[in-house]
């Protein structure tokens, strides 16, 4: 699937929802789900900057396409990154930093899009991207 | 008489939803909420004074002037300072403890050390780090016990004729705690060290007498007592601010100016470089005429029966530690939820209207004691109720559930 159909499949499932509590518990579920990083990847120079809570994402390069795992210690956060590694892992590099993140707006966390959220999402799709630039290089 | 439901009256945004639920605001250890009485006198200032002062011999501008200097008398004698010129108006508490480092940097030598407690706020460890590495001197620092209070006998054995500077917070903004200032004061003043005092804290809790302390050098920022963000005071004593040299060179701190040599202005205007924030020192002095209506006695009583009510009820939730326990301490309650991260809890409270600071409070040192990555902070002031706490703590019930 592209990045598109993944994001537009994240907005159906999140329209189903009435509340924020309804929102907010789908997220927190996510972020139980989310398959947690090798703990050798655990690494302070893969925390991202930025978060109030901790966050580690690491990144390999199989058949041409991007493998992102992630964990965090804050389990909303840990919700918010397991949805952007469903939209961006496995996927090619220049698709990556072709993408744009307005489906985040539309499933309702608009808030944690200002750069005054501690959590830091903005950080977070700053480094997915980075790390799709730098693979990208090694592609060419 | 102290009525909480009049005086809620007087501060517009407590009446403002936040995601549809009513605000509660437990965030003023960050910053107090503004009364309409201060707000009158910032919208009164801009339509009917603004003006540059002590320059113009206009008459906006001397009224402007008028007000600016009267707001400082009022800071005075607030805080009991001696004399009206011992009052530096400045940006806030950070600005001013930067201020007296920089002061002090021609003052010290190789050898010579400053003691600073381990309840400090960044802005209170930064700035004599910096000191340090341009002088040599060195940085000591008073430990804390698990009550979150300082170890007295330490500072004792710290103490030496080395020691030339002592700065500890008058309150802790992490965990509430009241440090033994007069204690430290007496103590450090006894080998000829001057203590700083960080009031940022403690102004919107306890008056304090500057006189009365002893203290050579007071700070705090008004937007912690009601006042605008942006301002706030240096008090120091006339001796010290005699010795300090100028921080900042600029206008209205000039005496006279030559390309050979400038001599500088009088105190306190040695110290305001610039155009000032004349509308925010006004305020500020409004911001203090308004907490002293309703009573500082008063306010600290109230905030000591929320702080008992909430300690009480929180502690009723399973698996919650509050951290800060000194029988000395402020309406703050420092706290976690066994196996939740602070930031979880903050994002479900602020859904539910309910305004906490997470994180490690600019107290990096003293989460680091107590190995935990961060609280959840709630700090009350005298124009939150009893029922707002209530809602505080099934807010906190409810993040339990769901993050569990």
């Amino acid at each position: 699937m592209s990045i598109e159909d993944i994001q537009n499949e994240i907005i159906d499932e999140f329209s189903m929802f009435e509340d924020w509590e309804e929102r907010y518990q789908y997220m927190i579920d996510l972020g139980k789900d989310l398959p947690l990083i090798n703990d050798q990847y655990k690494t302070d120079s893969n925390i991202i900057k930025g978060c109030q809570s901790k966050v580690w994402v690491h990144a390999e390069m199989n058949d041409d396409k991007i493998e992102f795992t992630a964990d965090s210690d804050a389990i909303i956060t840990k919700g918010i990154i397991a949805i952007l590694i469903r939209a961006f892992s496995n996927q090619h590099p220049q698709d990556i930093i072709d993408a744009n993140t307005d489906f985040i707006d539309k499933i309702g966390l608009k808030e944690h899009l200002s750069p005054t959220r501690a959590n830091g999402l903005v950080s977070m799709v700053k480094q997915l991207k980075m790390y799709a630039i730098a693979y990208q290089t090694q592609l060419k | 008489m102290f009525n909480v439901e009049d005086i809620r009256k007087d501060f517009p945004i407590l009446s403002r939803k936040v995601n549809g639920k009513p605000l509660v605001y437990f965030d003023n250890a960050a910053t107090s909420q503004t009364p309409q009485q201060v707000i009158d006198v910032i919208v009164d200032y801009y339509s009917n004074y603004n003006a540059n002062i002590h320059r113009g011999v206009h008459t906006l501008s001397q009224e402007a002037t008028d007000l600016y200097e009267q707001a400082r008398h009022k800071i005075q004698a607030h805080f009991n300072a001696k004399f009206a010129h011992e009052i530096i108006f400045t940006s806030g508490t950070t600005h001013s403890i930067n201020l007296v480092a920089n002061g002090f940097s021609s003052l010290l030598k190789k050898g010579d050390e400053i003691i600073v407690s381990a309840l400090e706020h960044h802005s209170n460890i930064v700035p004599w780090q910096m000191l340090c590495e341009r002088t040599g001197a060195s940085l000591k620092v008073i430990p804390m016990n698990a009550e979150g209070e300082l170890v007295i006998s330490e500072f004792d054995a710290l103490l030496s004729k080395n020691t030339k500077l002592v700065f500890v917070n008058h309150i802790s903004n992490a965990l509430g705690t009241i440090n033994p200032i007069e204690y430290i004061i007496e103590k450090a003043h006894q080998v000829g060290a001057a203590v700083l005092i960080d009031g940022a804290q403690s102004a919107p809790h306890i008056k304090p007498d500057v006189q009365a302390l002893n203290v050579d050098f007071y700070v705090t920022s008004a937007h912690k007592t009601c006042g605008p963000t942006g301002v706030g005071m240096l008090y120091g004593k006339e001796e010290w601010l005699n010795k300090l040299p100028p921080y900042q060179g600029g206008g209205e701190m000039i005496d006279e100016v030559t390309f050979q040599k400038t001599t500088y202005a009088a105190l306190p205007h040695k110290f305001e470089a610039g155009t000032p924030n004349i509308c925010g020192g006004i305020a500020f002095g409004a911001a203090l005429d308004y907490m002293n209506s309703v009573g500082f006695k008063a306010i600290a009583n109230y905030e000591h029966e929320l702080l008992e009510y909430a300690t009480k009820k929180l502690l009723e939730i399973e698996g919650l530690k509050i951290y800060g326990t000194s029988k000395q301490k402020t309406s703050v309650i420092s706290f976690n939820l066994e196996g939740i991260h602070p930031y979880d809890v903050g994002t479900i409270l602020d859904k539910l209207g309910i305004a906490v600071r997470t994180g490690h409070h600019c107290a990096q040192p003293i989460m680091d004691f107590y190995k935990i990555p961060g609280t959840v902070r709630a700090s009350f002031a005298f124009y939150n109720t009893k029922a707002e706490i209530d809602t505080l703590v099934e807010g906190v019930k409810k993040a339990k559930m769901m993050l569990s």
